[in-house]
């Protein structure tokens, strides 16, 4: 028996140095920074930083959901795009209240998840198939809605505060809701029953089917999940902007699947974290600032973000493959 | 012993499209007792299995449960009729605990039904692991545990459902000895308490060990039912083959190799994780069984001399001269071939054809000057070897996926025969092959060996070793405990050294 409590116990230490190793490189690219340039660890270019991760990093928390169960999302980036544009043309053409306009965009979203999660399972079409579609019917009903035309909502009163208002005195509410969201996410990954299934699913499909387990209600479920935090991105983008951009949102996916997959989850599925997504996510937008701030020019911005996914996920696979996972 | 009858199985029929799996097929269960189910690989054992836990939908017949007929709609609806069944793949999620495993669908909620209570869930998995006597921690995750403590789960599972009637397909197939020994103790005991259990596997020992009765299928029809304490083993394996075969057979003459030139040689190999200063000589024409238990590092030696492993010392010598051999492609220059226990992973690509694996390994000598495959020569060589290894496939062109096993392994072969390779490492040859294509195997290899090729063959079955083995090597914890030649070696001898250090 004190054998078994021995494992657990390193089991146990090892997956909180997993968490801090990602979050040690957070903390050494952060200092890297402060004493590169004195203009960055200023209060407002952290929460600058913060404001600047708000979008990708709620689209990064849903996609987790999705990736932890072996799928994956692309339709993430211009589902932004498409929910967004919902919020706009509800409060701006329909004139509805802005409590209404949020429900509008979280439920076009969880309804693209919807949609999705029954291509999938219903149809039995790969996610990666799925979803591109998805991507594409997003991107296109966004220009149809909006009419290729941004849609301005600088005059509904008070739209502005979702994303900048400030609850919390020099901390804009958009940071506020994506901490909040990646809280939520966390309790309903690690201590519900859909979070389980997550697990159970990404690490066996099969077997999880075999043993009961509805696995097509909870993918589709999932995905609904996903949809719901496309919703909120879409919300919170639209905010800061005070309009819907019709053109902006391609490209979201990957960088939050890049997010995703510096936190450590794997895209096999049946391993991940809110916390590391989180911390992903956290990393990239630290670079891409640090970078500007030094004056590097944003193409090579770029450039540097590709090569930090390679390095993240070859010393996670290194850390795996020396723990005795591969 | 309470016979009362709890499963009867009455005229099921199943086809799939151009295949007939089941024909009119029947079977009893009582409960308190162990009935074995055997045939040779599509015999329909497992589609029998996958009918009665709702997978497949029978087209005909009755299956009654106490008597009384029931429908199986699903694995949920099976479960609740007291029907669980332990698959031969693992049937578990490796990233969750044991606990979150075994009580999987029926996880103790809280706050409304949406939220686990994982304390409560540890604490009901306790419970059961305690009635089987498992020392299992509930809170490990299940990718941590040895296959043989998975399986435990997979047990512990079953039982949770608190079922009367328990499947287990092939379920010592990757266990050790001393764990067999524990499984079936735990058989013994949900036997007394009044369980059916119907047990498939491939090895008859442990069927007349375990069984009260065996039930014989073959080609998807009913052949027998036999009362195990009065039925001898060769009698078994005729009825599930048609034809009698013997089974403790030695090689026809034991030849004598200290003539013979020594083909390899390693000298104190170890490696960093488990190998500890392992030599012996390897001669032509020989070969050499491997045997041991589970993890007593015989794959790892393998992969170790075909470059796979790092060695960390030692030294490979290959006809009196030091090798180097670095990653597979160099044990393949220096004539070496390994052929993987894990056939479908690393031996054959199951989508393509028998002529595309064939050829394969080999397209550096079939391509023509300005790069295209020479499609009649690939053809000319795939025929060949179909017809030398007696590969049964109805062309060159069919999916090696629709092959049988057997004939899947001997594609294997045939891919390696292609090359000139003059050592053949085989890692538990005949694995998931019925007894008559096993046959076959073993002839294969025998003729490899009288045509001069060098042999070490991996196994875990005793009487596979001692039937094809000039000598034995036998492992343990990753050292070499002792070399016996066959005629001095027998099952005893070998446990004995095969748990040297334990």
């Amino acid at each position: 028996m004190a054998k078994l409590k021995d494992n657990a116990l390193m089991a146990s230490i090892r997956h909180r140095a997993e968490q801090s190793l990602a979050f040690a490189s957070l903390v050494a690219i952060f200092i890297f920074f402060t004493f590169a340039n004195s203009a960055f660890a200023t209060w407002s270019n952290i929460t600058g930083i913060l404001l600047s991760t708000a979008v990708i990093g709620l689209l990064a928390i849903g996609t987790t959901f999705v990736i932890i169960t072996g799928g994956i999302d692309l339709s993430i980036g211009t589902g932004v795009t498409l929910t967004s544009v919902m919020v706009a043309w509800s409060l701006n053409n329909m004139g509805m209240p802005i409590w209404v306009g949020i429900i509008v965009g979280i439920l076009s979203g969880a309804l693209m998840g919807l949609f999705s999660g029954l291509a999938i399972t219903r149809l039995q079409l790969p996610p990666f198939i799925a979803t591109l579609a998805m991507m594409l019917i997003a991107k296109g009903l966004a220009l149809v809605i909006s009419g290729v035309k941004p849609i301005y909502l600088e005059s509904v009163e008070g739209y502005n505060n979702i994303a900048l208002g400030q609850i919390i005195p020099n901390f804009p509410n958009a940071v506020l809701i994506f901490f909040a969201s990646a809280v939520v996410a966390s309790i309903v990954l690690n201590r519900t029953i859909i979070g389980r299934y997550t697990f159970a699913i990404g690490s066996n499909e099969e077997a999880t089917k075999l043993s009961g387990i509805n696995v097509d209600r909870w993918k589709i479920l999932i995905y609904i999940i996903g949809g719901i935090y496309i919703g909120l991105a879409g919300i919170v983008l639209s905010s800061r902007l005070s309009s819907a951009q019709p053109a902006l949102g391609q490209g979201y996916e990957l960088e939050a699947i890049a997010a995703v997959i510096i936190g450590g989850t794997s895209l096999l599925g049946g391993k991940g974290s809110i916390t590391g997504t989180v911390i992903g996510a956290l990393i990239m937008a630290v670079l891409i600032n640090g970078l500007r701030i030094m004056e590097i020019r944003q193409e090579w911005q770029t450039v540097v973000t590709g090569l930090v996914i390679i390095v993240a996920v070859y010393a996670d696979s290194i850390r795996r493959r020396n723990a005795g996972e591969l | 012993m309470a016979t009362a009858q709890l499963l009867s199985v009455e005229g099921v029929s199943k086809s799939f499209p151009g295949v007939q799996a089941l024909k009119d097929v029947h079977l009893d269960l009582n409960s308190g007792e162990v009935l074995a189910l055997v045939g040779e690989n599509g015999a329909g054992k497992s589609t029998l299995m996958k009918v009665l836990s709702g997978i497949y939908k029978r087209d005909t017949g009755v299956i009654k449960l106490n008597n009384q007929p029931i429908e199986v709609d699903g694995p949920l609806q099976a479960q609740k009729l007291g029907i669980a069944i332990i698959h031969q793949e693992m049937n578990l999620m490796p990233h969750l605990t044991v606990a979150q495993n075994i009580l999987i669908g029926r996880e103790p909620r809280k706050l409304f039904g949406i939220a686990t209570d994982d304390k409560e869930l540890n604490r009901q998995a306790k419970i059961l692991l305690d009635e089987l006597h498992l020392n299992l921690d509930p809170n490990q995750l299940v990718g941590k545990l040895t296959v043989a403590k998975q399986q435990m789960v997979e047990i512990a599972k079953a039982l949770s459902y608190d079922s009367k009637i328990i499947i287990m397909d092939e379920p010592t197939s990757a266990l050790t000895q001393s764990e067999t020994d524990v499984l079936f103790t735990i058989i013994g005991n949900l036997r007394k308490s009044g369980k059916g259990i119907i047990y498939i596997s491939h090895r008859m020992e442990e069927l007349t060990k375990i069984s009260d009765r065996i039930t014989v299928f073959r080609d998807g029809q009913y052949i027998d039912t036999l009362i195990t304490k009065d039925t001898k083993i060769a009698k078994i394996i005729s009825l599930m083959i048609g034809r009698e075969v013997a089974q403790d057979i030695r090689p026809d003459q034991v030849k004598k190799f200290s003539d013979s030139e020594v083909a390899l040689e390693i000298k104190g190999l170890s490696t960093k994780n488990l190998l500890k200063d392992i030599s012996f000589q390897l001669r032509k024409g020989e070969i050499l069984g491997f045997a041991g238990l589970m993890g007593a590092g015989r794959t790892e030696l393998a992969l170790a001399i075909v470059g796979k492993d790092q060695i960390s010392a030692g030294e490979i010598i290959i006809k009196g001269k030091k090798v180097k051999i670095n990653n597979p492609s160099d044990a393949v220059a220096n004539g070496i071939g390994y052929l993987s226990e894990d056939r479908k992973r690393y031996g054959v690509l199951l989508n393509q054809d028998v002529k595309f694996n064939l050829v394969l390994s080999n397209l550096r000598r079939l391509i023509s000057k300005i790069g295209f495959v020479n499609t009649a020569k690939s053809k000319g060589l795939s025929n060949d070897a179909v017809k030398n290894l007696t590969i049964r496939t109805p062309t060159i062109n069919q999916m090696v996926k629709n092959l049988s096993g057997g004939n899947q392994q001997k594609v294997v072969i045939g891919k390696w025969l292609t090359r000139e390779t003059d050592i053949l490492i085989f890692d538990e040859p005949t694995r998931g092959i019925d007894v008559g294509a096993k046959d076959e195997v073993y002839k294969l290899i025998g003729e490899l060996a009288k045509a001069g090729k060098s042999i070490i063959m991996i196994s875990s079955e005793l009487p596979e070793v001692l039937r094809m083995s000039d000598r034995i090597l036998v492992m343990c914890e990753g050292r070499v405990t002792g070399i016996l030649t066959n005629k001095e070696a027998d099952q005893n001898l070998i446990m004995q050294y095969a748990t040297k250090y334990r």
